[in-house]
Formats: structure tokens, sequence, C-alpha cells
């Protein structure tokens, strides 16, 4: 997975709570074997009407957030099913953070493991993000070393992360792979186990 | 010090623990379905790794595949993605229930009944409706891909210990009252996110007094409430469900076994970092409204109106819920007419399930407006019901009989509800679009589902049973 530290982006603001992972990328789109290839359905259900044309009202089909790598969500963001089509499809689409009050933990858990970073901050500041991002372009520059996300109508705040996490988040590591350093425990264990 | 069930299974299974750290913990149990494994699978073979414990895991197919006509499955998509499981399987020596095996049928329900499910097991699976199997007093929940791949190369997860939360239903379960309408209470009282980063134990007499099935219904639905997993307290209705089956040892093997199962019950006196209770005075037959599990009320209430809520951002919830479902706030429950119903999923669609709704039907006819259909939970399942002559009560009544799998419960295969259409549903998500695009879904139990499909409307079970008694 592609490390990741230092990040300067508008915001796609997304108020919605409770935002399953059956909306980020719908159960027709989980049948193919790939990783890959899930942006162009993300949202699908939100951002195409009945007939396939673009819904013009929903967030992502706003040209003002084309460029945007940071979405910011209300609470409990990526409830529901455990796929990782959610985060899959976040990434092609090019989401790189996603920001919310509070986060589903199996979701948070497939997007640290994707390389997305997810950042809980709290209510108020959620609430003037989201405020200061809808219809205009409010700029956010995030630093996972410090821990600290920067912009115009927040300033300058900093945000929770495992220590864990954030170690691999900004190696791009392979968890796999750290974890058969372990395997003289695994072994030991399965031995007085057995 | 007193134990809570959690600590005890948690501290069992430690294979390294450092400070700043998640624990790397033993997985016992690895369950497998075809939409969630295949890029788990991939990415072994990319990196030239192989399954560390083929004999610790099990496969299944049951979220893709048909539920009539199995030999012809029309669309290339899916045919491929279950293709890829029994080749997966195959090449990494995976045991695997493939479609027309005995063994097959929703992973969650497979589990148990084969008696891989056991009290003190750490069970994962890439689907998040694990925690069904904590019934047995099992850490089980769900994990994504990634995971699986973890799982699958090292059979270990760092896990960062969740707290522990109880959850007590004071009281005893009102007549016409089942589990789903338990878990459903619990989840519109406390709402979606109350147990994340918790770990639940359900306790209390009405638990207690639940059949090991409807034990599996509540905690199934723990995820609807945020929760990392749910479960109960093993003891002796445990063992006994365990007892004889194909995966569970005999003899002196038993014996030892089962002690050592029950000694992981929780301890009197123990302490969780949070504690939540519900009187089931609060609980009769529910009927979800909305689109997620807590917009539900009981069937003799009504939508409730925005200004019922004080927060404007649960007004907003409320209105975009009502828009979606196609509903005016205040409308009685009763009132509701529905198009489909269907009587399946992980939560509802085990033996007693499927014997409760037949014998509520039993001798009557589905309304001339409703289609309905029962899927049951397993292979096995479908064949006792069929044994038992419960098939024909339904058929007899309209429903239609199909073979076992996740059906339209997440509408992946055929089995949809068309848009704008309403469905009552034994299943456990209400999202918008769960049953197919533009279907509106109401969450419902087996006998609930069972009265709304001869009424064409939602009705009062317990009137009914009453007529019967
Ligand atoms: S029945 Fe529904 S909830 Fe259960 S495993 Fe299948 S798709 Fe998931």
């Amino acid at each position: 997975m592609e490390p990741i530290n230092k990040l300067t982006s508008i915001i796609t603001p997304l108020d919605r709570v409770n935002v399953d992972t059956d909306q980020i990328i719908p159960k027709q789109f989980l049948k193919r074997i790939e990783r890959t290839g899930f942006g162009e359905f993300l949202f699908y259900g939100w951002r195409f009407k009945e007939d396939g044309s673009k819904n013009e009202d929903f967030v992502l089909n706003d040209p003002l957030y084309e460029e945007s790598t940071i979405l910011l969500a209300s609470h409990n963001f990526g409830c529901g099913s455990s796929r990782e089509h959610a985060p899959w499809a976040l990434l092609d689409y090019g989401f790189k953070v996603v920001i919310a009050p509070s986060f589903a933990d199996i979701f948070y858990n497939n997007c640290v493991k994707n390389g997305i970073l997810p950042i809980r901050l709290n209510e108020e500041t959620v609430e003037i993000l989201l405020k200061d991002s809808k219809g205009k372009k409010n700029q956010l520059s995030i630093d996972l070393e410090n821990q600290t996300i920067e912009s115009i109508s927040s300033g300058r705040v900093t945000f929770d992360i495992d220590p864990y996490w954030k170690e691999m988040l900004l190696n791009g590591w392979d968890e796999i792979a750290l974890t058969f350093q372990f395997e003289d425990q695994i072994v030991q264990y399965e031995k007085s186990h057995s | 010090m007193p134990q809570t069930i959690i600590e005890k299974v948690w501290k069992d299974h430690i294979v390294y623990e450092e400070k700043g750290k998640p624990d790397l913990l033993y997985i016992d149990l690895h369950l497998l379905h075809e939409v969630t494994s295949p890029q788990a699978f991939e990415g072994l073979r990319l990196n030239n790794r192989k399954v560390r414990r083929p004999d610790l895991s099990f496969a299944t197919m049951d979220h893709n595949v048909p539920t009539i006509n199995r030999t012809n499955i029309t669309d290339p998509v899916s045919k491929k993605q279950i293709k890829t499981l029994a080749d997966n399987c195959r090449e990494f020596g995976v045991p695997l229930a493939h479609m027309d095996h005995p063994d097959q049928g929703i992973v969650h329900v497979i589990g148990p009944e084969l008696g891989l499910t056991q009290p003190g097991k750490t069970i994962v699976c890439g689907d998040s409706h694990t925690s069904t199997h904590g019934a047995f007093g099992a850490l089980a929940f769900g994990i994504g891909t990634s995971e699986v791949e973890h799982v699958l190369s090292t059979q270990t997860l760092w896990q960062s210990k969740p707290k522990t939360m109880e959850i007590k239903i004071v009281g005893e379960l009102g007549f016409g009252v089942t589990a789903k309408d338990v878990i459903l209470a619990i989840i519109s009282k406390f709402g979606v996110d109350v147990g994340t980063g918790h770990i639940v134990e359900y306790t209390g007499d009405a638990i207690k007094g639940l059949s090991m099935e409807e034990r599996m219904t509540i905690c199934n639905m723990s995820i609807e409430a945020g929760a990392r997993a749910g479960l109960i307290s093993p003891d002796e209705k445990t063992v006994d469900y365990l007892r004889g089956r194909a995966h569970v040892p005999e003899g002196e093997e038993f014996s030892a076994l089962k002690d050592k199962w029950l000694n992981y019950a929780s301890d009197e006196g123990a302490v969780y970092d949070k504690t939540l209770e519900i009187h089931t005075d609060e609980i009769e037959p529910f009927v979800t409204w909305g689109t997620n599990p807590s917009m539900g009320s009981g069937i003799s209430s009504s939508i409730p109106y925005a200004t019922d809520y004080q927060e404007s951002s649960e007004q907003q919830e409320l209105k975009q819920a009502l828009k979606y479902m196609d509903l005016e706030e205040g409308t009685p429950l009763s009132a509701i007419e529905i198009q489909h119903v269907f009587i399946g999923s992980c939560t509802n669609s085990r033996l007693s399930d499927l014997r409760q709704a037949a014998k509520l039907i039993e001798g009557k006819r589905v309304h001339q407006d409703v289609r309905a259909i029962v899927v049951p939970g397993s292979f096995s399942v479908k064949l006792q019901a069929e044994k038992e002559g419960i098939d024909k009560i339904f058929m007899d009544a309209g429903f239609e009989w199909r073979e076992s799998g996740c059906s339209m419960c997440l509408a992946m295969n055929d089995d949809i509800v068309p848009p704008g259409e309403r469905c009552a549903s034994t299943s456990n998500r209400n999202f918008e679009g769960r049953q197919g695009a533009g279907s509106r879904t109401h969450l419902v139990s087996p006998v609930m589902a069972a009265a709304a499909a001869i009424h064409g409307h939602f009705v009062d079970v317990r009137h009914m049973l009453n007529v019967h008694a």
C-alpha cells in the first residue's frame, strides 16, 4: 500500500449521518474478484438517478470538488457491511483521507489497511468544516507525522491515531510481512494449545 | 478478580502483547465465502504465501448463489465469483461446502449446525454478521478482506482490545414477542452506534430463557448496534445444542470440553465498562419504518413526527428516511401495505423460525397482492423442514420455497425487490437499496412477516396468535 503523510486538498462535504457501506458501494458491484475499478461505482445510488443520468444535487457531482482527496462526513461513517470494497471504491475514486466525528469499527480498520487515513474529529469542528465547505472550496492541510490538520475555517487542530496504525500508514507497510516476524510466538502458541 | 467472558476469551488467545501495540490474537476458526475472499486469495498468490491452517478454515457459498435453478447461473460475473471460490479452496486446501454439498448454507447458520462454532473460540469471517456465533460464548467478529488475507497466512490478527458492555434484558418476554423484537427494540432504544468500540454481552433472565436459535438472532444483529461483537455466556443449553454435532468430539473428550466451555461464562460480579438495561415491558412485536435498524417501533404505535426529536440533525435524518420510504409522519404501522415478504437470512432462517411462521400460516392464504418467499438458512434446515412437511404448509399458502442462501437479504442474486415496492423482511438491514435499487425494507420477526403476508399489511401478530389459542 502507498505510504501517506502530508496532503493538502479541498474538502468534499457529505453531510449525512450513519452512511453505511451499502451506500458507499452497493452490492451489485461486489461480484468482481479484483480490488480495483470500484471508483466509478462509489455512492452509485446517490450519484446516479434510476435512468443512469447524473444526480446533479449530489455533492460528488459538483465540479467544485473534482480535485478533492478529502471526504468529510458525519458520525458513524461506514457502518453496516464489512465489505472492504468500500475503502477500495473511495481510494479508486481518489479519496485518501476521510474525516468524521466517528467511524464504524470494521470500516476504520479497512481504511488503514488500504492506506486511507481516517481522522476522528470532534463534532463541533466537523460542523464548522462542513458549513465552510458547502458550495465553496475549503482547503485543508493534513500532517500525519505531527497529527495536525490546518484550515482557514478551523485553524490548526490535532487528531488522535493509534501509534501502530500511524506507523503502518506512514510507511505503507505490508502487515502480513510484519506478522511473519512473530512466527516463533505463533508456533509456540499452537504447541501449547493443541 | 471476577472476569467477564470477553476478558477470559481474549486473554486465552494472546500470542504476543506489547505496550502501545494491539494484541496479536490467535484465531481458532476462519469462515469464508465467495464475496469477500477472492482478493485475499489473490494476495496470497501474488506474494507466494500459503494458507497456514486450512484445517481451521471453512468455506461456503451463500451470498451470491441462486435459490432456484442452481446449475444455471446466467450472470457471468456471478458465475466467475463462485467458480473462483471453488478454485481457491482446491488450490489452498480449504474445506468447502459447495452449492450442492449437504453442508451448504449461510455461513452463520452452518457454523453452529456443524458444531464448528464452540464456546471460547475466536471466530472471524469476512462478514459483519459473524457476531451471530457469539450466541455460543465465542468471540466472533467480522473482518475486511485484508484481514481475511492476514488470517489465511498467519492464523492471527492484530486487535486492540475493545471495551466491554453489558446489555441486560430485565423481565420475561411477553406473549408473541420474539428474539428479533428484543434486538430491534434494543437498537431502537440505544441507537445504531451505541456499541462502537465495544464487545457486548447480553445478560438477564430473558436471555437465559431463550433457545440457542433465538440467542443467535440477538447476537446476529449486534453489529447493527455498532458493536464489534456480541455474545452470551454458555450454559447447559449451549452444551446440549452442540452435543453430537459433526465437528464436536465425543465421549471423555466431550466431558472435558464441556467443563472448559462452561468455565468461560462471566463470573458473578464481573464488571463491564458500561451497562445498559432494557425492560421487557418496553418490547412488543417490532416493525422498522426507516432506513437503518434503529428506526423502528412497536406494532401498536405510529411513525414518529419530526417534532418528537430535539436535535435538528435527527429531524433531518427522519425526513430523509421517510422520503426514501415514501411514508408520512404519524402513519400507524398497521396501515403500511407491503408487496413482498421475505422469510430468510442469517438472522431468521433457522428451523425454529420456519416452524413458527408455518404454524401461523397453516390453512391460510398469502394475500393476493403479495409475493412471498421462504429461503431456508441451510441445506440441512431445508431438508429437516421438508421432513416435517413445513415446505408444504408454505407452498399451500402460496409462498415460494427456495434453496438455501442469503438471497433477498442483500439481493446480489436474482431475488430482488423492485424499485418503489415494500418488503416485510426477516433480515437485518433496511438500508436504502439493500433489497434492490429503490426497494423499501421493513424489518420484522418471522411471525410478523407471516402475518403481513396473509393480510397484505402489518398486523399485530398477537391478535392472530390469540385466535389460534
Ligand atoms: S444473510 Fe444477509 S446478513 Fe446474513 S450473511 Fe447473508 S447477506 Fe449477510
